[in-house]
């Protein structure tokens, strides 16, 4: 009963919103023209639009003077997997490893990356256009040289507030903003060395002490896990029927 | 005689030097620092403000934070989705349960599960009761900032009314970790409903004392009014959310404009935008935000439906792989996850966009010019918690 109401809600909800953003998936392709290398929808929730790294600071410009006036925020991603800021000895992160590159290597690159692309780094941002009630989730490829990402055109004479956040892209992931006013250290120390939210930092509180957490996620045999599953069910039927 | 003559004439000649340099000695006051924090009583925790003065005018003032960085981020990386809400919970602290929702949200999108109505209405209350707490301390606090004691014990004391409740329901008073994957922990407790409405009655009593305690203020008034003025094209630029931009004059309000699918669409409440973008105007929006706050609780508390807290999830939560970005009206503003899995047990890359970040970033633009008492009142105005900047 509770999840024919769902449907129907979410239904509703989505119909019109993809719509409009399709719409502005092909509008704001228009505006951009080559600058655009793909644009995903993903039903019911965002936009994605990636844009080609040269032309990131135009692309930006040019969506402010579209309407798309409020920044949201700069970051970076880090796609690489080795060693994924995980630790194989310990017993945790063995276990969930193995799982782990099952799924990985079933879903290939481009089923996770909205809006594809191959590139070790990744620049993400987000602008709203509060006047239309739209929001675009922009990105671009960051080709990078032994682990050193090319430079990008700082749009902090675009977007103000863009100042800290690539500062903070900064620190931590190495990525220089060119044109930045005072591209320095935000909240890490100024001799701090190293990048720390690239995959190859390693996170040192997990590598010399056991995770207590692992208890919490112990591997259940297969016949209780049915068991629990039929619990829950019950549960779930009755406070369902009991409504 | 003729010595006491000498030191007569010898005393008038300084004094008529000094009173000379006075007059014709122009005092040069440029290039003070003045460094406020890390451990200041008006900074909530360690942020550091290094001011640039020229006599009692601020040239430049540039926040230098950090001393509190915890990398969120990262240790999000090498926990499963679950365990991320412990640490979630303790990036503003005053109002974690609305701290939780967007990353369960953005959990729940990967996943393509949505939780039953029952929970998304409770997680509503919960988010606006956490409202309340967390703005009700700064409805208070906003006083101390400008040297009037009283108001923040009136306020200490009917946000411990809110956090009992948050408490009854949730077993924590400011970590309430109570948000799941597909559903809410537990169920309300009995006579609850009837507890919350007679507490909300209080809050909407503690927001009219504080109108006319503090807000028909004199003193207050002339310490906030057209302090810090940020119009709404800068806030805009800078990012501000929440109740700084709407004191700015800009009606957006997430709760409204992008509802992620929680319960504000099925009650009646309006967005309070005000012109002026000073620091009283955004006083005067949290003070008619928290009010209106009660008011959507309310309505809440008396259309809950019946059913089910939890959607059917599987004991071991694996997120499938892709991303996701969820962002919430939270009671500092713009609160966002995006979130990217790759299949497994654990996130792949969580950016926190966090309100305070953006919030506190448009300080060194708007303290320009402004003088050192003045200082205090923006900061305090702009209402931030440190947890929130640092992450």
């Amino acid at each position: 009963m509770a999840e024919e109401t769902d449907d129907a809600q979410s239904d509703d909800a989505a119909a019109p919103g993809d719509e409009a953003r399709e719409a502005l998936a092909a509008e704001l392709t228009e505006l951009l023209g080559d600058a655009v290398v793909e644009t995903h929808i993903e039903a019911g929730q965002n936009l994605w639009l990636r844009i080609e790294l040269e032309h990131w600071k135009t692309s930006l410009a040019a969506l402010r003077e579209h309407g798309f006036v409020y920044f949201g925020f700069l970051s970076a991603i880090d796609w690489s997997d080795a060693p994924e800021g995980r630790y194989e000895d310990t017993e945790f992160d063995a276990a969930g490893a193995g799982e782990d590159d099952d799924a990985t290597s079933a879903t290939a690159a481009e089923t996770v990356r909205r809006g594809g692309g191959e590139t070790r780094f990744q620049l993400l941002a987000q602008l709203h256009a509060p006047a239309r009630h739209a929001a675009v989730l922009i990105k671009a490829d960051l080709p990078d040289t032994d682990g050193i990402p090319a430079t990008v055109q700082s749009i902090v004479d675009v977007f103000a507030g863009a100042d800290w956040h690539e500062r903070e892209a900064h620190e931590m992931f190495g990525i220089v903003f060119d044109g930045h006013p005072n591209l320095e250290h935000i909240y890490l120390p100024t001799e701090f060395e190293g990048h720390p939210l690239r995959k190859d930092f390693p996170l040192l509180a997990r590598a010399v002490k056991p995770w207590p957490g692992v208890v919490d996620i112990e591997e259940i045999p297969p016949e209780l896990e049915a068991q629990l599953e039929a619990e829950v069910m019950a549960e779930f039927e009755a406070s369902g029927a009991g409504a | 005689m003729t010595a006491a003559t000498d030191l007569r004439s010898q005393q008038a000649y300084v004094a008529a030097q000094a009173a000379d340099a006075r007059v014709n000695v122009e005092l040069d006051t440029g290039d003070m620092t003045l460094n406020i924090g890390p451990q200041h009583p008006a900074t909530h925790g360690t942020l550091r403000i290094a001011c640039q003065l020229d006599g009692e005018q601020v040239i430049s003032a540039e926040p230098l934070m950090g001393y509190m960085h915890r990398g969120y981020e990262k240790l999000c990386e090498v926990r499963t989705f679950p365990q991320c809400t412990t640490l979630i919970n303790r990036i503003d602290w005053l109002g974690s349960f609305a701290n939780e929702v967007p990353f369960i949200l953005a959990a729940e999108q990967l996943m393509g599960i949505e939780a039953p109505p029952r929970a998304q209405w409770i997680r509503t209350i919960l988010f606006e009761l956490s409202r309340i707490a967390n703005v009700s301390l700064f409805l208070g606090d906003m006083g101390v900032q400008v040297g009037a004691l009283t108001p923040v014990f009136f306020a200490f004391r009917d946000r411990e009314r809110v956090l009992n409740q948050i408490e009854a329901v949730t077993g924590g008073r400011f970590h309430p970790n109570f948000d799941r994957i597909g559903g809410l922990k537990d169920d309300l407790p009995r006579g609850w409903i009837d507890e919350t409405h007679a507490v909300m009655a209080k809050m909407r009593g503690f927001c009219d004392e504080m109108e006319d305690l503090l807000m028909g203020n004199e003193i207050f008034q002339t310490r906030c009014r057209s302090v810090g003025v940020i119009p709404g094209e800068v806030a805009l630029d800078f990012g501000l959310s929440g109740a700084n931009l709407r004191a700015s004059g800009v009606d957006w309000d997430l709760r409204r404009d992008a509802n992620p699918g929680l319960a504000w669409d099925e009650v009646d409440w309006r967005v309070w935008t005000h012109p002026d973008g000073d620091s009283f105007a955004r006083y005067w929006v949290r003070l008619q935000e928290t009010r209106e706050a009660t008011k959507i609780v309310d309505q809440l508390l008396d259309s809950i439906p019946a059913g089910p807290i939890m959607a059917k999830v599987p004991r071991i939560i694996k997120v499938p792989a892709g991303e996701a970005y969820v962002s919430t009206e939270n009671p500092l503003g713009e609160m966002g996850y995006y979130v990217v899995s790759k299949g497994g047990l654990e996130p792949f890359r969580v950016k926190i966009r966090t309100p305070s970040f953006s919030n506190i970033s448009v300080v060194p633009w708007v303290m320009r010019g402004t003088y050192v008492p003045d200082i205090i009142t923006i900061l305090g105005s702009l209402y931030f918690i440190l947890g929130d900047i640092d992450r």
